[in-house]
C-alpha cells in the first residue's frame, strides 16, 4: 500500500473521535481483569484438580484403551469408522486446508463484523454442523469409550469388559454381491487390483455421491452457483460433501453394519 | 501530607533516570493516554483509540486476547519447569515426581502449566468460532484467519508434544497412538495407501523422522522436548507477532 493511501486509511479509522474511545484506559482495563480472573481460575483448577502422572512408561504394559489427548479424541473415534490414514491424516489435513479456504471461497459481504444468522444462513449452518461433529465426536471419545474403545455409559461398571456382541461388519462390496448373485471373478485385473462388478458398482455409488452432490444444487439453486463462481463453487461444495460424507460413513456403519464403502489393495474407504 | 506525597512523587520522577524510563507522565490526561501507547512496547500492540463496538465483551468475549495470556502463562511456568527437568528416559519420571514432592511449588507449577495448555486449546477454538461468527475473516483480514489457522496447528501440536514429557503410561501411549497415524499416512507412511509401493520402510518414513527411530524412546523424547520448549514456541511467537500486527493495522471487525 502506498504511503498516500496508508495515512488515509489511519485517518479514516481516526476520524469520528465520538464513535472512538481511548484505549488506556478502556480496552486497557478489561484486559487487566480479563486476565486477573483467568489467572484465578488457573490455580483454582490447579488446586482442586492436579496433573496426573501414572506408572513409568513401559512398552511391556498397553493400557486399555489407550486414548489420545482429548483435543484429539474426536479424530481418534472415527478411527472407529475409517482407516488411519483418513481418520489420523487425511480428514485433519483437509479439516485445515478447509479452515484455510474460509475466507476466500466466501464472497459474501454482509455480516462483517456483528453475529447473523440470517445474513449468511450456508456458511453459519455450515460451520456449526462441522463444530458440533467434532465437539460431539470428542465428548464420546472422553466419556463413553472404556475397555477394547467399547461403548460405557457413566453408570455402566468401566472394570468389566463388555460382553462383545457379534456383530458381523461386511464391504458394500459384499452386500452387492450376494443381494445380486454378481459374479466373483474379476472382471479386468491391474496388477494386485481385481475389479469385479460389485466393485465397479462400490466406485459408482462413492464418485456418484458426489456427483449428485455437485449436480443438484447447481440445477435447483443457481443463485448460489452463480455468487460463488465455478471454482469457489467446487471448492465448497467438495469440502461440504466430504464432511456430509464422514457423518454419512458413520451413518451406515452403524445402521447396516458396512465396514468399508470402496475397496482396493492399496486403500480402502 | 498531601505536599509530602507531592514531594516525594516528584522526588522519584523528577530525575533522568526515571525520564528515561518513562517518557511521558502517568496516564490521567489524554495526552499521556495517547502517548504511553506510542512508547510502551507491550501496549503499542493497541492502537491509541479503538472503535466503542469492540469493546463489548459480547463481541470478542476477550478470547484472543485470553489466549495470548495462556502462552505467556504456559511461557513463565515452563520456563520454571526446564529448570528440574531433564529430558532422559531415565531420569524424566522422576524429574516429575520430584516436582510433586521436593520441588517448592513444584507441582503448583505444573498444575498451572498443565491447565494452562487445556485453556489455551479450547480457547483458540472459541476464539476461531467467534472470529467465524462475526465474519471478522472477511475482507481484508482474509489473510490473518489463515495465519490464525496455521497457529491452531502449532497449538495442538505443542500440546500434543509436551503431552510425551512426563515420561508415564499416560505421554508413551498416547503419543504412540498419534504416531501410529503417521505411520499410516498416504505416501509418506510404511502403512499408509501407496506408501510401500514408493519404499516406505519403518525405518525411513515420516514417523521414523518424527519419532527419530521406529519406537517412543530416547531419541522421540529429545524430538518433542526440543520442539516443546525451543522450536515451537519460537515459530508461534514469530507468527503471533505477524498475526497481532495485522490486526492492529486493519482495526477491528466491530460494529461501528
Amino acid at each position: 500500500m502506498e504511503i498516500s493511501a496508508l495515512i488515509k486509511n489511519e485517518a479514516e479509522k481516526t476520524r469520528s473521535p465520538e464513535d472512538t474511545v481511548l484505549v488506556w484506559p478502556n480496552l486497557v482495563y478489561i484486559e487487566l481483569i480479563s486476565i486477573l480472573v483467568a489467572t484465578a481460575s488457573l490455580l483454582f483448577l490447579s488446586i482442586i484438580s492436579p496433573a496426573p502422572l501414572e506408572e513409568l512408561a513401559s512398552a511391556d504394559t498397553t493400557p486399555n484403551p489407550t486414548k489420545a489427548p482429548w483435543y484429539f479424541l474426536g479424530l481418534q473415534e472415527l478411527l472407529v469408522y475409517f482407516d488411519p490414514w483418513l481418520a489420523g491424516v487425511v480428514l485433519p489435513t483437509m479439516i485445515i486446508i478447509g479452515l484455510i479456504i474460509i475466507p476466500y471461497v466466501d464472497p459474501n459481504p454482509n455480516g462483517k463484523g456483528y453475529y447473523t444468522f440470517s445474513e449468511r444462513k450456508f456458511s453459519v449452518a455450515g460451520f456449526s454442523f462441522g463444530l458440533g461433529l467434532w465437539y460431539i465426536l470428542i465428548v464420546i471419545g472422553v466419556w463413553t469409550r472404556g475397555l477394547d474403545w467399547s461403548w460405557y455409559w457413566p453408570w455402566s461398571d468401566w472394570h468389566v469388559h463388555m460382553s462383545v456382541t457379534a456383530v458381523k461388519l461386511v464391504d458394500l462390496e459384499l452386500i452387492f454381491e450376494n443381494m445380486f448373485g454378481l459374479p466373483k471373478e474379476p472382471l479386468v485385473t491391474l496388477g494386485r487390483y481385481g475389479i469385479t462388478v460389485a466393485n465397479l458398482i462400490t466406485w459408482v455409488f462413492f464418485l456418484g455421491y458426489y456427483a449428485v452432490g455437485f449436480t443438484v444444487p447447481f440445477l435447483l439453486f443457481r443463485n448460489f452457483y452463480n455468487k460463488l463462481g465455478l471454482i469457489r463453487y467446487n471448492l465448497v461444495m467438495f469440502f461440504f460433501l466430504s464432511m456430509s460424507g464422514v457423518m454419512l460413513k458413520m451413518l451406515l456403519r452403524l445402521t447396516f453394519n458396512i465396514k468399508y464403502l470402496v475397496v482396493t489393495p492399496w486403500f480402502k474407504i | 501530607m498531601k505536599e509530602m506525597i507531592a514531594k516525594i512523587v516528584s522526588l522519584i520522577t523528577d530525575n533522568q533516570v526515571y525520564r528515561s524510563i518513562f517518557r511521558h507522565g502517568y496516564p490521567t490526561t489524554d495526552a499521556n493516554r495517547a502517548l504511553i501507547m506510542f512508547s510502551s512496547v507491550i501496549l503499542h500492540l493497541h492502537p491509541v483509540r479503538v472503535r466503542r463496538g469492540a469493546l463489548k465483551i459480547r463481541f470478542t468475549w476477550c478470547l484472543g486476547g485470553l489466549t495470548f495470556f495462556f502462552f505467556v502463562m504456559l511461557a513463565i511456568t515452563g520456563v520454571f519447569l526446564m529448570f528440574y527437568y531433564v529430558p532422559d528416559t531415565r531420569r524424566a519420571y522422576n524429574d516429575i515426581k520430584d516436582l510433586g514432592t521436593v520441588v517448592y511449588f513444584g507441582s503448583l507449577f505444573r498444575n498451572m502449566h498443565r491447565w494452562s495448555a487445556h485453556a489455551m486449546v479450547l480457547s483458540v477454538w472459541l476464539h476461531m468460532t467467534r472470529v467465524f461468527m462475526t465474519g471478522s475473516y472477511k475482507p481484508p483480514r482474509e489473510f490473518n484467519w489463515v495465519v490464525g489457522v496455521i497457529l491452531l496447528v502449532l497449538t495442538l501440536v505443542l500440546s500434543w508434544t509436551g503431552y510425551l514429557l512426563p515420561w508415564d503410561q499416560l505421554a508413551l501411549w498416547a503419543v504412540t497412538v498419534g504416531s501410529k497415524m503417521a505411520e499410516a499416512a498416504p505416501l509418506l507412511g510404511n502403512a499408509g495407501p501407496f506408501g510401500p509401493e514408493i519404499g516406505m520402510t519403518p525405518e525411513n518414513d515420516i514417523r521414523f523422522v518424527l519419532l527419530g527411530g521406529t519406537v517412543v524412546g530416547q531419541s522421540a523424547l529429545l524430538r518433542f522436548y526440543v520442539l516443546h520448549c525451543l522450536a515451537l514456541p519460537l515459530v508461534s511467537a514469530v507468527l503471533m507477532a505477524v498475526h497481532f500486527w495485522r490486526i492492529r493495522k486493519d482495526g477491528f471487525s466491530g460494529p461501528l
